[in-house]
């Protein structure tokens, strides 16, 4: 067997004196759709976010590819990265918001092309080319000028994924794509994020919809106050919890 | 009733307002007119040669002073926001030095400086005779900038942290440098914010640039003091000097309008939206 693509181990995380990641350990195989459930405030968003560096932990590390990231072993100890490196490390790993943060002041087209002609130093030609070949697979082609303030939600959102497909990352990671979307968008979004499952890309997703986690996930992990409290596959965490906040929250959520 | 005229509330208070508005105009262009002023004076001063020179002084000196102010303010801006305390505490110490004292003082002092250091100097390359150097011009420039600077960059620090969170971490999550995100998605948007009121010190800057008369730059107060005090025409002069302020003034609000505007780009209101659609179908041509 492979290493897994990402190894996460004895992850801690503290805002403050406020812990809110403890000890977590997970490991995410090439083309694994991993999502991420619970109530809010149970550390979902701050664990990914830890995955490409946003936030940092104050224990514990996160490999992708077998590369420690953030870190580097020298001498028998830890250095920190330099910045140029976590940004390098960040690059090759995709994110998609809850509030989208498109760029308000560029087109659909303009927020696609940035990253790639300014980090990957790709030629704008292109880099036009390939985020029209995005545009088309998210279906708005026909909104290749428009503005930020132009598109629904849900448009919005296609675009963002567009935009961090744009960078060819090997992870996508997903903070609750379709939370802030009114129900009748949250469908069109779903609908992207299944055909980049089925193209074999590792996705991290914290979601609410446990439709979605039940159809598209190999692994449902569960997490209740920074723990993860249960985790496996979908049929057996969403159907059989064994544990009693995982039966309760699902309950809840259902209802 | 639905075919009755509708009438709507009658706005009483501006006609009089109004009325009283002209009243008082009328009354005080007829003290003008009636005062002791000379106005055959004030058209043969106003396009006086040495009243031009002043006037292309100030049109020159404003723009350099406020870009020092917007270069350096840009500058200690992003120190104070720096997670470096050592450039942190500089621009605050900074801020505090330059907003803490009158500008006037801030000229008189830049003026003088060859009383602390009479030669600037280089160790081994060069060395010259602060006197020299430190003319009536680049006094104003020095004081007039970094006074401003120290204002422009709590305005530039309030415009980008104005920009909401989620467009940096958007820029991070992409893999874009600090330098990027900042130049590229972060500026752009806090412009915004910023060209207002930065708009609003640019005219004060004109203004200001009077105050280096007290420092012999010929500027358009200079000019016209230098006049009166030869033919004792004081307001006449100073009413020149006025003219000229307001009609830079003037032109710089008109400027700043259609800067405003277009920096509003992708943000904005149902009608430039329209005109933005309008736009996009061109450029998709």
């Amino acid at each position: 067997m492979n290493a897994p693509k990402i190894v996460i181990r004895g992850l801690n995380k503290y805002f403050g004196s406020l812990q809110v990641l403890h000890n977590i350990n997970l490991d995410i195989a090439e083309g694994d759709i991993v999502c991420l459930i619970g109530p809010s405030g149970s550390g979902k968003s701050t664990l990914l976010r830890c995955v490409n560096q946003l936030e940092r932990a104050e224990d514990g590390l996160i490999w992708i590819d077998g590369v420690p990231q953030g870190w580097k072993e020298k001498a028998g100890r830890l250095v920190e990265l330099p910045t140029v490196d976590v940004v390098r490390q960040r690059a090759k790993i995709g994110m998609v918001f809850q509030r989208f943060n498109l760029f308000p002041h560029f087109t659909a087209l303009e927020n696609i092309i940035e990253a790639p002609i300014r980090v990957k130093k790709i030629a704008r030609r292109d880099a036009e080319a390939r985020a029209l070949a995005l545009l088309d697979k998210v279906g708005l082609r026909d909104k290749t000028h428009a503005y930020p303030s132009q598109l629904s939600g849900g448009q919005q959102q296609r675009v963002a994924i567009a935009r961090a497909l744009a960078m060819e990352p090997d992870v996508m990671l997903f903070d609750e794509p379709t939370s802030a979307l009114d129900p009748e968008l949250v469908a069109e979004v779903l609908t992207v994020m299944r055909s980049l499952a089925e193209s074999g890309m590792t996705m991290l997703v914290v979601t609410h919809e446990l439709g979605f986690a039940r159809e598209v996930a190999n692994k449902v992990v569960f997490m209740d106050k920074g723990s993860i409290a249960e985790q496996g596959e979908p049929e057996a965490v969403l159907f059989a919890p064994r544990n009693s906040r995982t039966k309760d929250f699902i309950s809840s959520v259902l209802r | 009733m639905l075919h009755l005229k509708r009438v709507r509330q009658p706005h009483y208070g501006r006609y009089l307002g109004g009325l009283i508005l002209i009243v008082l105009m009328f009354l005080i262009a007829r003290a003008f007119a009636g005062g002791k002023i000379d106005w055959e004076i004030v058209g043969e001063f106003l396009t006086a040669r040495s009243i031009l020179n002043g006037l292309v002084k100030t049109i020159i000196m404003a723009p350099l002073a406020m870009a020092v102010g917007v270069v350096l303010g840009l500058i200690f801006a992003l120190m104070r926001m720096s997670e470096n305390p050592v450039a942190r505490y500089s621009a605050i110490l900074y801020m505090w030095i330059f907003r803490g004292s009158p500008q006037l003082l801030q000229l008189f002092l830049w003026f003088n400086l060859a009383l602390i250091f009479p030669v600037i100097a280089i160790p081994y390359l060069f060395e010259i005779s602060t006197v020299t150097v430190m003319t009536p011009f680049v006094a104003t420039l020095l004081g007039l900038g970094i006074c401003q600077s120290a204002y422009t960059a709590e305005v530039i620090r309030a415009g980008i942290l104005s920009v909401d969170t989620g467009q940096g971490e958007a820029a991070d999550a992409l893999g874009m440098t600090r330098h990027q995100a900042m130049r590229r998605i972060i500026l752009p948007q806090a412009l915004r914010g910023i060209i207002p009121p930065v708009g609003n010190e640019f005219i004060g800057m004109v203004k200001a640039t009077s105050l280096a008369s007290a420092i012999q730059f010929t500027e358009i107060l200079n000019a016209a003091q230098r006049i009166y005090y030869v033919n004792n025409y004081i307001i006449e002069l100073l009413i020149v000097a006025t003219f000229w302020y307001l009609l830079v003034v003037s032109a710089l609000t008109v400027g700043q309008y259609f800067l405003e505007r277009r920096l509003s780009r992708g943000f904005s209101s149902r009608t430039s939206l329209a005109q933005r659609s309008i736009e996009g179908g061109k450029a998709q041509r």
